[in-house]
């Protein structure tokens, strides 16, 4: 199995890669591949052109500096082994080991899961709980973009065909982060994925919180309801298990022959409650 | 009528593959396993699924174990690749090779070049795993004959094997 | 200097240097000077009418050598079925080469484009034009045999393949039900498995204008039975103008004993095109079109007494088929599934009713203990539910139920062969004993008594299958269409150097290490110095191939029977080149030597080079040291044993944890420790993935929905857990080794093993059943109901 034809580009800048995406509207970037070449090989999609973004090194690296900034073409292999990140934000590093498997993390890369926006992907909704934003340079120039808004809808973004994503930015100030994932027995996959990440004040209440869902949804999605039940409080036992019981609520949740839509609504309720005990 | 086929450019690449480098004209779709099986006759690394889950075509990039059937050979351009074909020395096998050949970790013997190379990638990260790390490692790698304990037992004895035990 | 026995030792396996090296030789990495390549273009719907093919298109396309269609192959026969149910309704439709009309199933071959490049061939392939017709679909076999339903085959009302009973007289068992303490009945599904061999299928066919001879090299399991029925009975050519080569087989679990529709149309596409042909199917194609594995819908009624004996059992099982008979699918749901459901136990009231069943799906055959595992779950499924009816423990109700050793040779009643031999009750308690199992259940009650939401669950599954699948006179009986003994060819050359050419087709189980064990012992040679040759007619007398676990029952007693030919010639050749009398010459310590005078000895090596030389041999001797049997077994063999699996499932999500799994086989007597070993883990791991993790889905219109293994659960190293294997030894007295088989054991017995752990754990709750593969989301379900 192998794709249809298609021309191949490995532009040297993100300025020339804007251009070539200009040029031809059909082509599509190329950052890891591991969920365009396989949907390509499938024929489920045939660009006419691949942009290939590995030729830029400048899209590649991570930073800590009071916020983390991870460039896009920054593989899950570089986030999972990253010293750094285990020491300023060991979710990362934790949910990069669980993605996929070594030979997905040595390829597939964290700008490339944000611009192909899977819905059952796990970094979506981490990056939406931390308050994470992306930058993108296009045409007009570079613009930032908060996660939650570069995510519409089903493998859909906000980048437009000519933008390239090329850096994600994490603010700091989490003071503790969790994902828990249930994971569908074949293809890795969130069946369920519930990302929580929350600031704690004074006697461990909760300042701010966010908690995003993935697996069960077409796009990672905030559950408000959850956070307002313990956000002003500490996380307790009550305040956790009052945030469970809301925390499918409201969701356009989706079901297919492996999970229901009930069952995965009712894993929701039991993840988050899960999550936020490891933060608790 | 016409027929609505792009033209099949080609675009050259150089790959070095166990040590050698080789030149090629090849179409952008041509897969990296296909490179290799195909272009080079190396066809110890083999396919076999669509779906980049059996990991049965992994081999290493540029230091990492990667799926040769979700690669393509223009994104492998300029860099090292090594196979199974690569790791033995003459007769000297790999401790890897070694391991599966003393423990039994092979049955039919197809998943065995892509379940040796990930082996060896862990074994290059991490020199002593536990047996949860292995399982976890072999993620990517399916197996369908030998429940994988062998396949366990051959990465804990290679691990013995390459700290000279 | 006496040499260690060979047999029982766990030595390293031949095999394996070329295949720790990619130096293996697998269909796909064959390349013929002038190969050409076959893509297959398939049917995207369930059922249809073809009003049209336009392969106008695909022709111009650049590389394309050809492009067929079902109306070139128009004269090409379907392929042939060769078992029929005996004694039942056979209403047979078996697939053609190319699909001429309708196709009955998405995935049915409909054009083939022979191209340069496999590239090439599936770029033409996308544009050949093909109109269809839809037609009505039926995917579940119980539902395509209502009235209304659509139909697929005219010969074959309401869908029905077949239909078939065994056992005592339906009216008799029911009256044995209504004469029972305990009454039970159960609805009880046994999913679609897909086999799932790492390597997919192939083929490459090889014309030779010159010597209109035929070459065929394929994954398959059993070459000759290939050649037999590509040229007898599909295409029509003469059987010895056609060669078949198996080379290496990435495994095959049954499904590469089919004969399969690239096989004929490769051979007929190299003649058409002038050149060599390969087709190589990628993963979606084998999971859409070749042959999946059980699917039963099962109602049983179980009669039983207040303290667990079973007193009656009566089975109603529709089979799904498939859109065809693929090569030997009746008879699996009858003879190797009908006649196995009493498993261990000694049931006086049995009736057995089966329908096989036409849907729009891919055809079902054997697929890894084909039948028994479906009997097996069957059946162990019915232990626990008169344990949980009686309140009998489950290991004791399997206990009181047993056939006892001195009941062998046991005839269940139901057709099957007699059982060859056994001591059910060792394995049990050995089980029992290594688990632990009275510390598990204590832990169970603590656990339940507490409330815990780690839900503790217990699972037992005593099991008997039959293995080395022979002898030709009872399989004649069941309706198999050809004998099922196997052969064997043992040479001694001049160098002392023996080759062994066996009619078995290894595909992953080490027959070139076990036969070599075998033979080393036998003919005083060292192990290295053997070599055993397999997967060539051209090279090996006619045999049936792999599978049934038959390979050393069988064929090594071929192969045995050999090397005692050989070694009763070489000993009266020793006796000449001794100058002794033939009978004062003994085989002992690994050679021959004169009764009472062990200074005086030939070896084997030593006799085979006299053997060749042939300067001076007893009168009227042949020269050379050769033998060749053709062995047809007196009986089947039947191996047993108790597994034991411990789970925790989650009351908040379902989700199941395999604690432990622990596991008594009794193969017989075993030649490599090793090899048995790997059989029955790499058999637990993938019955074990039945009852959890695998199942074939198809939606209403019969698309598959688990195409690929993105969606088809095959397990990972993560998702299983540590076996803890022992064993009984119980020779078989069929086989002059005494051995028993060991492919398939492990896959009848951890199905039902791990199905029962897990609703064992839910027990308490009140539930009784769960069908496979029991997800979490079934557990929660059947928790969350309660």
């Amino acid at each position: 199995m192998f794709p249809s034809q298609f021309g191949y580009h490995k532009p040297g800048s993100v300025a020339e890669a804007v251009k070539l995406l200009q040029a031809d509207p059909d082509a599509k970037i190329v950052a890891g591949g591991h969920s365009l070449i396989p949907a390509m090989k499938l024929r489920l999609a045939a660009p006419s052109a691949l942009v290939d973004l590995s030729g830029i090194e400048s899209l590649r690296g991570i930073s800590v500096n009071g916020n983390v900034s991870i460039g896009a073409m920054t593989t899950y292999a570089q986030i999972r082994d990253s010293a750094k990140l285990k020491a300023a934000l060991p979710v990362l590093a934790d949910v990069a080991y669980n993605v996929g498997d070594p030979q997905v993390q040595s390829c597939g890369t964290l700008g490339g899961s944000l611009a192909h926006n899977d819905p059952a992907a796990d970094f979506t909704a981490v990056l939406v709980a931390l308050g994470a934003s992306v930058k993108a340079v296009g045409p007009k120039g570079e613009r930032t973009i908060p996660v939650e808004d570069l995510l519409v809808d089903l493998l859909t973004t906000s980048l437009a065909e000519d933008e390239v994503l090329t850096e994600i930015i994490i603010p700091g100030g989490t003071s503790a982060a969790a994902y828990e994932k249930f994971r569908h027995p074949a293809s890795g996959y969130a069946v369920v994925g519930v990302a929580a990440a929350v600031k704690t004040g004074k006697g461990g209440v909760v300042d701010d919180a966010k908690i995003a869902i993935t697996g069960c949804t077409s796009k990672a999605t905030r559950a408000h309801a959850a956070e307002q039940a313990f956000i002003g409080k500490p996380l307790s036992a009550e305040s956790i298990a009052a945030a469970s019981a809301v925390a499918a609520n409201g969701l356009d949740l989706n079901g297919d022959h492996y999970a229901s839509a009930d069952y995965r609504g009712h894993l929701v309720g039991v993840q988050t409650r899960r999550a936020l005990e490891r933060l608790a | 009528m016409g027929i609505p086929v792009p033209m099949a450019t080609r675009i050259p690449v150089r790959i070095t593959v166990n040590g050698v480098e080789y030149a090629a004209e090849v179409e952008p779709r041509l897969l990296l396993v296909h490179f290799l099986r195909d272009n080079l006759g190396l066809t110890g690394t083999h396919v076999g699924c669509d779906t980049s889950q059996c990991g049965a075509c992994t081999v290493y990039l540029n230091g990492q174990s990667i799926k040769s059937c979700t690669v393509l050979a223009v994104q492998a351009n300029g860099g090292e690749v090594t196979t199974i074909e690569g790791l033995a020395v003459g007769n000297d096998y790999d401790p890897v090779q070694q391991g599966f050949w003393e423990m039994h970790g092979l049955q039919c013997g197809y998943c065995t070049p892509g379940m040796i190379m990930s082996s060896h990638a862990l074994l290059d990260r991490n020199p002593n795993p536990s047996e949860e790390e292995i399982r976890h490692a072999l993620e990517g790698n399916l197996c369908r004959c030998t429940g994988y304990q062998n396949i366990v037992k051959a990465v804990q004895r290679a691990a013995e094997l390459r700290a000279g035990k | 200097m006496v040499a260690e026995k060979l047999v029982g030792q766990p030595l390293k396996r031949k095999e394996d240097p070329r295949l720790i090296t990619g130096a293996g030789n697998f269909l796909d990495d064959i390349k013929l000077t002038g190969m050409t390549h076959a893509y297959v273009v398939r049917s995207p719907f369930g059922h249809a009418r073809i009003t049209s093919i336009d392969t106008s298109r695909a022709r111009a396309m650049p590389g394309v050598v050809g492009v067929f269609t079902g109306e070139d192959l128009a004269a090409v026969n379907p392929l042939p079925c060769a078992w029929p149910a005996a004694g039942g309704e056979n209403n047979m439709n078996t697939p053609r080469v190319l699909a001429l009309g309708e196709v009955h199933q998405v995935g049915d071959p409909v054009a083939v484009v022979v191209a340069e490049t496999r590239y090439q061939a599936k770029d033409a392939a996308e544009l050949v034009d093909i109109s269809y017709e839809e037609l009505g679909t039926v995917v579940d076999a119980y539902k395509a045999t209502l009235d209304g339903a659509p139909q697929l085959h005219e010969n074959a009302p309401n869908n029905v393949a077949v239909r078939w009973t065994c056992g005592k007289d339906a009216d008799e068992v029911s009256a044995a039900l209504a004469a029972s303490d305990v009454r039970i009945s159960q609805h009880i599904v046994n999913q679609r498995l897909i086999p799932t061999s790492m390597e997919p299928r192939g083929s490459i066919g090889r014309y030779d204008e010159g010597t209109g001879d035929y070459t065929l090299w394929a994954t398959s399991q059993a070459p000759h039975v290939h050649r037999l029925l590509i040229t007898a009975f599909i295409l029509g050519i003469p059987e010895q103008k056609l060669r078949v080569i198996s080379p290496d087989i990435g495994g095959g679990f049954g499904q590469k004993i089919f004969c399969y529709f690239d096989m004929p149309l490769v051979l007929w596409l190299s003649k058409a095109v002038g050149r060599p042909v390969k087709f190589f199917e990628d993963r979606s194609e084998n999971y859409l079109s070749a042959a999946h594995g059980r699917d039963h819908i099962t109602d049983v009624e179980i009669g039983a007494s207040r303290d667990g004996k079973i007193t009656a059992l009566k089975v109603d099982t529709y089979a799904n088929l498939g859109a065809y008979l693929s090569t030997v699918a009746p008879g699996i749901p009858t003879t190797l599934y009908g006649r196995m459901v009493a498993g261990c136990y000694k049931i006086p009231a049995i009736h057995v009713n089966v329908t096989g069943v036409y849907t729009n799906t891919a055809m079902v055959d054997a697929y890894r203990g084909a039948g028994r595992p479906e009997a097996t779950f069957l059946i162990e499924r019915v232990c626990d539910l008169v344990a949980q009816e009686t309140g009998v423990d489950p290991a004791e109700v399997r206990r009181r139920n047993f056939i006892q050793p001195a009941d062998f040779p046991y005839d269940t009643g139901i057709g099957m062969l007699p059982y060859d031999s056994g001591d059910y009750e060792k394995a049990l308690d050995k089980a029992l004993w290594n688990s632990s199992y009275a510390d598990l259940r204590a832990e169970q009650a603590r656990r339940r008594a507490k409330g815990n939401r780690k839900l503790l669950g217990i699972g037992l599954s005593s099991y008997v299958e039959v293995c080395g699948i022979a002898p030709s006179k009872y399989m004649g009986a069941q309706g198999w269409g050809a004998g099922l003994w196997e052969s064997a060819n043992v040479r001694i050359h001049l160098t002392g150097k023996v080759v062994v050419t066996t009619g078995s087709l290894p595909h992953g189980q080490g027959h070139e290490t076990s036969f070599a064990q075998l033979v080393g012992d036998e003919l005083g040679v060292p192990f290295d110095d053997i070599e055993v040759e397999w997967g060539d007619t051209l090279g090996t007398p006619f045999g049936f191939g792999t599978y049934g676990s038959r390979s050393l029952t069988v064929g090594g007693t071929a192969i045995y029977k050999s090397t005692a030919k050989i070694r009763e010639k070489a000993r009266l050749l020793a006796a000449h080149m001794l100058e002794a009398n033939p009978e004062d010459v003994i085989w002992q310590d690994g050679k021959f030597q004169v009764k009472g005078s062990p200074e005086s000895s030939k070896t084997m090596q030593e006799v085979a080079l006299a053997a060749h030389v042939a300067y001076d041999l007893p009168e009227g001797m042949e020269p050379t040291l050769e033998a060749t049997t053709f062995y047809d077994p007196p009986n089947c063999t039947f191996p047993f044993g108790t597994h034991i699996c411990v789970v925790e499932v989650d009351a908040d999500t379902g989700e199941i944890d395999l604690l432990r799994y622990v596991a008594v086989d009794d193969v017989g007597n075993v030649v490599n420790p090793l090899i048995v070993d790997g059989q029955v883990h790499g058999g637990i791991a993938q019955g074990l993935a039945q009852a959890l993790f695998e199942g074939a889905v198809y939606s209403d219109n019969g698309e598959l929905m688990t195409g690929t293994m993105n969606d088809y659960a095959i397990p990972k190293a993560s998702q299983l857990p540590v076996y803890e294997l022992d064993r009984t030894v119980t020779p078989s007295p069929v086989n002059p080794m005494g051995v028993k088989g060991a492919g398939e054991a492990g896959t009848i017995a951890s199905t039902p093993c791990v199905a029962n752990a897990v609703i064992d754990a839910l027990a308490h709750l009140g539930v009784r059943h769960i069908d496979m593969p029991i997800t979490p989301e079934k557990v929660w379900r059947a928790t969350s109901a309660r």
